[in-house]
């Protein structure tokens, strides 16, 4: 079982890597996004997979026995959350880019740093 | 509780300012008055860690293994002061005109909402809760990145967001294996918890954490996400990101170095101190290649982070004494270099310096403000840099490194060149436009208010560093576990 979430991690990782340093803009946010499912898994799998019980500790018990590690999930859980609200912003992010550059290729992303024509100056920029 | 207040004022405030949205003047004054309270809780708990040690706070009353622990030591109630007192500038600086922030409705929330996640990230001791908090930090800082709107900015943005996230992500794979190997997440059970783990498991597990936060703090050769994106911010959000965001990398190190993997695997050391010098020369050498001073000033940024990990690379309680005082003093200088930068830009109308000049004959004391801060991140006695590198250069002899010790000097001289670069460029040559006249003083007295109180600390720091390096080396102790 371990085995298996591990292939499963590895594949989802593998993509996510792979399509994250695609050029392409969209390729890329989805890659990053499947990155962070890849991790959340390995962060699911950290807890060891068993099917054991609720872990609910009865009334008159003092000891719980033979329960399921509950924190990984509730720390996969707030992992889930967080990456969904950064996919949600960055791919408004995305769509904007995408209409102010007119294509997706991310190699003509250079509104921030203007490429030098000179080897020894960098560019002069005329916004401030 | 109090241990609790760096992330409860800033976070309660960015919500009442999110709320107050179509209130504008509402907005200005919550966060005003949220700075402000958070001012005198960070100086409130700085009085209660210097006399009585670390106050801790276990939420929920849960014992440590099991809850999350908020522990405001000495290291961290130091950096939350240096975040408490940049807000304020940050937002009296908003009142002047030089190079003032557009005030969405959005910038507030997001300004107190990274104030939030720098200031938990500097006192949680939970490795869990420090992902959350930088998650935090990481969308404020893209949040305020892109609420200018120009293509530039989104740029930066995009480019800012990717690469950070690559990094969140690493600390979050190195969360799942370090609680698969050991059942913890506390920094002191993990810390307890860590000698038991075999060697062969816990160099990967504890490699995969430290390039996790050498992303954070923008070290070669993960530094990238720096010089594209910081150029692109008003000058008083700029100094804020420079004080506040590679230090929750840098406070990250120092707990890890400093108290989590003692004693820490020499393999570990050796990386980092070449990483540390690598930072130090590309850093420093991206500076002498630039003309525009925000770029200048943010390699200078890579350059300085070197320095502290060399600090922390060098491994002794001294050594990590050191990197907290260099990141103090950073913290506060570079902040007054960017916004010197910005009432230069103000002045002179540019920030590229083959479009500035002519400043010393008629702003002098600017030329002053700007000369003082500049020769203190270069290290000239008595500034408050000088102690900073004196202190990693002898004791970087002590331990033998001699040729730490020369680059630390040889990069310094660098340094040297880049500032002597913006002070003949902005201040001492005539301007290239023969119609320059300076911009009639307006709205001034903020900007040069707050200037002046970074200088006073920062003289401070250069005239008095018993004090603060006694501190220091206190917080070191207690990372060690050796004080409270």
């Amino acid at each position: 079982m371990i085995w298996g979430l591990a292939l499963a991690v590895f594949a989802v990782i593998t993509a996510g890597a792979y399509l994250a340093t695609s050029r392409d803009l969209l390729r890329c946010l989805i890659g990053l996004t499947l990155l962070g499912n890849g991790i959340n898994l390995l962060l699911f799998g950290s807890g060891r997979l068993q099917s054991g019980q609720p872990p609910i500790i009865d009334r008159l018990a003092t000891e719980l026995v033979g329960a399921a590690n509950p924190l990984p999930q509730a720390l996969t859980l707030t992992a889930i959350v967080i990456s969904f609200a950064l996919l949600c912003f960055s791919l408004a992010l995305g769509i904007r880019l995408l209409a102010e550059v007119r294509g997706s290729d991310l190699q003509r992303l250079r509104a921030a740093e203007p490429p030098a024509s000179d080897p020894l100056k960098p560019p002069l920029e005329e916004a401030p | 509780m109090l241990a609790a207040l760096p992330l409860l004022i800033p976070l309660g405030t960015a919500l009442l300012c999110a709320l107050l949205h179509q209130a504008p003047h509402w907005q200005r004054r919550v966060s005003l008055g949220g700075a402000l309270l958070l001012l005198v809780a960070a100086w409130q708990l700085f009085a209660a860690v210097t006399a009585g040690g670390a106050v801790v706070l276990q939420a929920g009353n849960w014992p440590v293994p099991y809850g999350i622990e908020l522990v405001a030591d000495r290291l961290g109630c130091a950096l939350v002061l240096v975040a408490a007192v940049m807000l304020c500038i940050v937002l009296l600086w908003q009142q002047s005109a030089a190079d003032r922030a557009p005030e969405g409705a959005s910038f507030y929330p997001l300004l107190h909402g990274l104030v939030a996640g720098a200031g938990a990230a500097f006192v949680t001791a939970d490795l869990f809760n420090l992902y959350v908090w930088f998650e935090l930090a990481l969308i404020c800082a893209v949040g305020l990145l892109a609420c200018g709107g120009a293509l530039r900015q989104l740029d930066a943005a995009f480019k800012y967001l990717a690469l950070n996230l690559v990094g969140t992500l690493l600390l979050l794979a190195a969360i799942a294996l370090l609680y698969g190997a050991t059942g913890h997440l506390n920094f002191r059970a993990l810390g307890q918890a860590l000698p038991a783990v075999e060697p062969g498991l816990l160099l990967p597990l504890a490699g995969l954490l430290v390039i996790a936060f050498l992303i954070k703090a923008a070290a070669f050769p993960f530094f990238a996400w720096l010089p594209a994106s910081y150029h692109t911010l008003p000058g008083p959000v700029l100094a804020l990101f420079s004080a506040l965001l590679t230090k929750i990398g840098i406070c990250a190190l120092i707990r890890t170095f400093g108290g989590l993997l003692q004693p820490v695997p020499p393999q570990l050391l050796t990386l980092l101190g070449a990483l540390a010098l690598l930072s130090m020369v590309s850093g420093v050498l991206g500076a002498a290649y630039h003309w525009d001073m925000r770029r200048i000033l943010a390699f200078h940024s890579i350059s300085q982070v070197g320095y502290m990990l060399l600090a922390i690379a060098i491994g002794s309680r001294l050594g990590d004494a050191t990197a907290i005082f260099f990141a103090l003093h950073h913290s506060l200088v570079k902040a007054g270099l960017f916004l010197c930068a910005a009432l230069i830009f103000h002045q002179a109308g540019h920030y590229d310096l083959r479009r500035t000049g002519g400043l010393y004959a008629t702003r002098p004391g600017l030329a002053l403000l700007f000369l003082l801060f500049a020769l203190s991140l270069v290290g000239i006695p008595p500034l408050s840099g000088f102690w900073g590198k004196y202190l990693i250069v002898r004791e970087s002899l002590l331990q033998g490194q001699f040729f730490w010790a020369g680059v630390a000097l040889a990069v310094g001289a660098l340094t040297f060149y880049s500032m002597l670069k913006i002070w003949i460029e902005a201040f001492w040559k005539k301007h290239p436009d023969p119609d320059w006249r300076p911009v009639a003083t307006s709205r001034l007295t903020p900007a040069y208010t707050g200037l002046t109180l970074l200088l006073l600390v920062t003289l401070w720091m250069g005239l008095f560093p018993d004090t603060l390096i006694g501190y220091t080396l206190l917080a070191a102790d207690s990372l060690r576990g050796v004080s409270p």
